[in-house]
C-alpha cells in the first residue's frame, strides 16, 4: 500500500510538472505559448546571426573568391579587410583628435605666417608644373617597371573563366588611368601644404578655442596612441590565432566527411549552387594536394643538400643586392653634394631605377631557386615571402638614409633663415625705435614674412608621395599585367601562330606573395609618416577601399586558379608576424626623430621647444597639481621603468 | 499544428500534378506522381542527388511517389528528424546500385555528381581509395551501414 501511495505521489508530481505538454489541464495553453515563444526565439536568433554575417563587409565577395580560387587567395583578402579595420581606427583618431579641432578652433588660414602660402611660392602654388619635379622620376621608373613585367616569365596554366571577361572588357576598353593619376601629385605641394593635412599648419599655442583644447599635447598623444593601438591589435590578433591553431589538422575521416556532408541541402538558387560546386571541387583539390604531399617519398640527403644549396644562393643574392643598394646610395649622396645639374637623367634617378629593377628581377630569381627545394606549396610560399621581405628591407634602408640626409640639409637651411629673420625684422623697424627697447608687435601681411624650411612637413610630404606613387604603380601593374594581358590572350588568340592560352603568356595567376608584401610595406610607411602628415591614414583608408573592389574584380575577371590549390594555414599568423616586425621597424625612425632632432622654429605644434616631448613636461607642470608632478618624477626614475619593461617582456 | 503542416504538404503535392492528385482521400486511391515532376520542385532542383533521393523514398524504387512516400521524404529531410533516421536514408541515397553496400563505384558516382566531373580520373581514384581506407572497419573494401553510421555520427556538421 505504501509503495502504491509513493508511486501515486510521484505520478501526481509528474503530471503537475508536465501538465501542459500532456495536453490536459490548465497548463495546456501556457505550455503551447511557451513552445511558440521558444520557436520564435530560435528563429530570431537565427535571423540575427544571418544579419550579423551579412553585416561583415565584403563577406560575399570573399566567399565567392574562396570558392573559385581556394583559401590561400581568400586569405589575402581577409588580411586586407582586417587592415582596413585598423586603418579606420587610426583615421578616426587622427581626424577626430587632431585635424578637426585645429580646423574648427584654431586660427584660420591666412592669419599667421605658418598658415599662409608665402609670396614667393604663390605663383606656383596651383601650377601644374610642380608635378613635373616630383612626377617625372617616378613616372619613368613606372614605365620601366611595366616593361619588366611583360618580360616576366610565368608558369603555363590551362585556361579557365573566359566567359565573364567579354562583358567586363567592353566597359573598360576606353579607360585611361594615366591622366587622373598625374593631377593627384601636384596637390601635395602648393595649397595643401598649408592646410591641416600636414604638420606645418599647426599652431603651437598651448590651448585653443573655448574648450581650451590642448592642441600640442593632443597631437603628441595621438601620435603615440596610434602606434600603441597598432601594437596592441597586432599582438592580440597573434595571440588569438595562436590559440585557435592548437586544434590540430589531423582529424580523421577528412575525405569521407567531405564526400558525404559537404553538400548543403537547403540550396535552391542556381548561382549559389554553382558557387557551392566550385567550392566543393576546390576543397577536394586542396585535400588531394595535402595527401600527395604526405605520400611523397623523399630521399632525405638529396633534399637536404638541395635545400642548403638553395639557401646559400639566396643569401648570395641578398648580399649582392644589399651591397649594390649601399653603393648606389653613397654615389647619390656624392652627386647631391656636388649639385645635380652636372649629371644626366640616369644619375638623378639612379636610386629609384635600381630599386625598381631589383624589385622586379629578384623575386623571379627566388622563384626559380625555390624549385630546387621541393617544399609543400604553403611552406614554399612562406619562404618566398620571407626572402622578398629581406630584399625590401634594403628599400627601406635607402629611403630612411635619404630622408635623414634631407632633414640635415633643412636644419642647416633653417639656421641661415633664422639669421635672415632677425635682419629682416630690424629692417622693418628701420630706426623708429631704439635698439634695446621692446618693439610693439608689427602689422605685416603674413605672406610676406620670410619662412624657414619646415623639415617636418617635408618628411610628411615624402611619405605621402611615396604612398601615392606606390598605389598608382600597383594599380597600373594590375591593369597592364593582368587585365591587358588577359585581353591580349583572349582576343589575339584567333590570329596568332601558337596557342596563347596554353603557351606563353596565358592568363595570370594571382600573385599572393607580391600583394601581401605590398600591403605590409605600405602599412609600414603609414605608421612611419602618420606623425608628420595627419592626412596619411585618411589616404590609406581610401586606398584600401578602392583596392578591395579593384582587386576583387581583377581576380574574378582576369586570373586563373593556381595549378596546385593549397589550403592556407588555419590562421594568418605568418602575415601578422611580418606586420609586427614592420611595425617595430617603422616606429624606430619616428621615435628617433622625435627624441633627437629639434623641431622647426616656425611651424608645427612644437615650434619653439627644445625637443618635442617637452610638451609632456609642460603639461605636467601647468595642468596637474603639484604632487602629481612629484609622483611622476619618482616614477620616471630609470630604474623603475627598466624593471617594469622587463616585467612586461 | 501537425494538421496544418499536413494540409500544406498536401497542397504542395497537389500542385505538382493537379489533374492526377485527388483532393479527396476517403476511398484510399492509389496514385503516384512521376519522378520528373518531383525533381523539378524548387527545394530539390539544384541538388545533385535529387534522383537518388526520390528513388530511395519510393516504394517500388522507380522514383514515383505516392503521397505517403512524399510525406516520408519531407519529414526525413526536415530539421526535426532524428540523426539516426537521417543516417539510414543518407546511406540509401548514396548506395547507387542498391546492394546495401557503398562500394567504390558508388563512391565514384557520388564524387562525380558532387564536383560535376571536374576532377581527373586519378584524383577521383585517390579520393575513393582514401574514403574506403578511412571508413571501412571490417576490411571488405566497401562500406556497410555500420561503417557509414560510425563515420557520420562523428561528423561535426551532419545536419541538413
Amino acid at each position: 500500500m505504501k509503495r502504491k501511495l509513493t508511486t501515486l505521489k510521484e505520478a501526481h508530481e509528474f503530471v503537475d510538472k508536465f501538465e501542459g505538454s500532456l495536453g490536459k489541464g490548465k497548463g495546456k495553453k501556457f505550455y503551447a505559448y511557451k513552445v511558440m515563444m521558444q520557436k520564435k526565439w530560435m528563429k530570431f536568433q537565427r535571423d540575427f546571426e544571418n544579419f550579423r554575417t551579412a553585416c561583415i563587409p565584403w563577406e560575399m565577395k570573399i566567399k565567392e573568391i574562396e570558392s573559385h580560387f581556394g583559401s590561400s587567395v581568400a586569405s589575402y583578402f581577409i588580411f586586407l579587410r582586417w587592415m582596413y579595420g585598423i586603418n579606420m581606427v587610426l583615421f578616426g583618431l587622427t581626424f577626430g583628435l587632431v585635424m578637426v579641432p585645429e580646423a574648427l578652433m584654431g586660427k584660420p588660414y591666412g592669419s599667421m605666417p605658418r598658415k599662409t602660402v608665402p609670396k614667393s611660392e604663390e605663383a606656383t602654388a596651383m601650377d601644374f608644373s610642380i608635378l613635373w619635379d616630383f612626377g617625372v622620376s617616378n613616372c619613368l621608373s613606372l614605365y620601366v617597371v611595366a616593361i619588366c613585367y611583360f618580360v616576366h616569365f610565368m608558369h603555363f596554366v590551362l585556361l579557365d573563366h573566359c566567359e565573364s571577361m567579354s562583358t567586363h572588357i567592353l566597359s573598360w576598353v576606353t579607360a585611361d588611368p594615366g591622366q587622373p593619376g598625374m593631377c593627384i601629385f601636384f596637390v601635395f605641394k602648393g595649397f595643401s601644404q598649408y592646410s591641416v593635412l600636414f604638420y606645418g599648419y599647426y599652431n603651437n599655442q598651448r590651448a585653443i578655442g573655448w574648450l581650451k583644447f590642448r592642441m600640442p599635447l593632443s597631437y603628441f598623444m595621438t601620435g603615440v596612441g596610434t602606434i600603441a593601438y597598432s601594437f596592441m591589435v597586432v599582438i592580440r590578433t597573434m595571440a588569438n590565432n595562436a590559440n585557435e591553431e592548437g586544434g590540430g589538422d589531423d582529424t580523421s575521416f577528412t575525405f569521407s566527411w567531405k564526400m558525404f556532408t559537404s553538400w548543403d541541402y537547403l540550396i535552391g538558387n542556381p548561382e549559389t549552387a554553382d558557387n557551392k560546386f566550385a567550392s566543393i571541387t576546390t576543397s577536394f583539390k586542396e585535400s588531394i594536394v595535402e595527401e600527395q604531399e604526405n605520400r611523397k617519398e623523399e630521399n632525405i640527403h638529396l633534399t637536404r643538400f638541395l635545400r642548403v644549396l638553395a639557401n646559400f644562393l639566396v643569401l648570395c643574392c641578398l648580399g649582392g643586392s644589399g651591397y649594390l643598394i649601399y653603393f648606389v646610395v653613397r654615389r647619390s649622396q656624392k652627386f647631391a653634394q656636388e649639385g645635380l645639374d652636372d649629371y644626366g637623367w640616369w644619375e638623378r634617378n639612379e636610386v629609384n631605377m635600381v630599386m625598381s629593377l631589383l624589385g622586379m628581377f629578384c623575386p623571379m630569381l627566388f622563384d626559380v631557386i625555390s624549385a630546387l627545394e621541393n617544399y609543400h606549396p604553403r611552406i614554399a610560399l612562406q619562404w618566398q615571402l620571407g626572402r622578398i621581405f629581406a630584399l625590401f628591407l634594403g628599400n627601406l634602408y635607402t629611403f630612411i638614409i635619404a630622408l635623414l640626409d634631407e632633414i640635415n640639409l633643412k636644419l642647416e637651411e633653417e639656421a641661415i633663415v633664422r639669421i635672415n629673420m632677425t635682419i629682416w625684422e630690424a629692417s622693418l623697424y628701420n630706426g623708429t625705435v631704439a635698439e634695446n627697447a621692446t618693439a610693439p608687435p608689427l602689422e605685416v601681411d603674413p605672406a610676406v614674412v620670410p619662412r624657414g624650411p619646415c623639415w617636418e612637413t617635408m618628411v610628411g610630404q615624402e611619405f605621402v608621395r611615396l604612398t601615392v606613387s606606390d598605389t598608382v604603380t600597383t594599380y597600373i601593374t594590375l591593369l597592364v599585367g593582368d587585365f591587358l594581358r588577359a585581353v591580349f590572350v583572349r582576343f589575339l588568340n584567333y590570329c596568332w601562330c601558337w596557342d596563347l592560352e596554353y603557351g606563353f603568356p596565358s592568363y595570370a595567376e594571382f600573385d599572393i606573395s607580391g600583394n601581401v608584401l605590398g600591403l605590409i610595406f605600405n602599412q609600414g610607411m603609414i605608421w612611419m609618416g602618420a606623425f608628420y602628415a595627419p592626412c596619411l591614414p585618411a589616404i590609406n583608408v581610401i586606398r584600401l577601399h578602392v583596392s578591395m573592389y579593384l582587386q576583387c574584380w581583377a581576380v574574378m575577371c582576369c586570373n586563373v586558379p593556381h595549378a596546385r590549390v593549397f589550403k592556407a594555414s588555419g590562421s594568418n599568423n605568418f602575415y601578422i608576424a611580418m606586420l609586427l616586425v614592420i611595425l617595430f621597424l617603422s616606429t624606430l625612425p619616428a621615435v628617433y626623430t622625435i627624441v633627437s632632432i629639434p623641431p622647426s622654429f616656425d611651424c608645427g605644434p612644437f615650434s619653439g621647444k627644445h625637443r618635442m616631448f617637452d610638451v609632456i613636461q609642460e603639461t605636467l607642470d601647468n595642468d596637474f597639481p603639484a604632487w602629481f608632478g612629484k609622483v611622476f618624477g619618482y616614477a620616471s626614475n630609470p630604474g623603475l621603468i627598466l624593471s617594469f619593461i622587463l616585467l612586461m617582456v | 499544428m501537425f494538421l496544418l503542416v499536413f494540409c500544406r504538404l498536401h497542397s504542395r503535392y497537389h500542385e505538382l500534378a493537379p489533374n492526377l492528385v485527388p483532393m479527396d482521400y476517403t476511398n484510399d486511391p492509389d496514385c503516384k506522381v512521376p519522378m520528373q515532376l518531383i525533381i523539378n520542385m524548387p527545394e530539390l532542383t539544384e541538388n545533385p542527388f535529387k534522383e537518388r533521393i526520390v528513388e530511395s523514398f519510393s516504394e517500388a524504387g522507380d522514383g514515383n511517389l505516392s503521397f505517403n512516400d512524399f510525406v516520408d521524404m519531407f519529414s526525413v529531410l526536415s530539421e526535426m528528424a532524428p540523426r539516426e533516421l537521417k543516417a539510414i536514408y543518407a546511406f540509401k541515397i548514396y548506395d547507387f546500385n542498391t546492394d546495401n553496400f557503398i562500394c567504390k563505384s558508388d563512391l565514384e558516382q557520388t564524387l562525380n555528381k558532387l564536383t560535376r566531373e571536374e576532377l581527373t580520373p586519378e584524383e577521383v581514384n585517390l579520393v575513393c581509395e582514401k574514403v574506403i581506407e578511412e571508413a571501412d572497419l571490417d576490411g571488405d573494401g566497401k562500406l556497410a551501414f555500420a561503417d557509414f553510421e560510425n563515420m557520420i555520427s562523428r561528423a561535426p556538421d551532419f545536419l541538413r
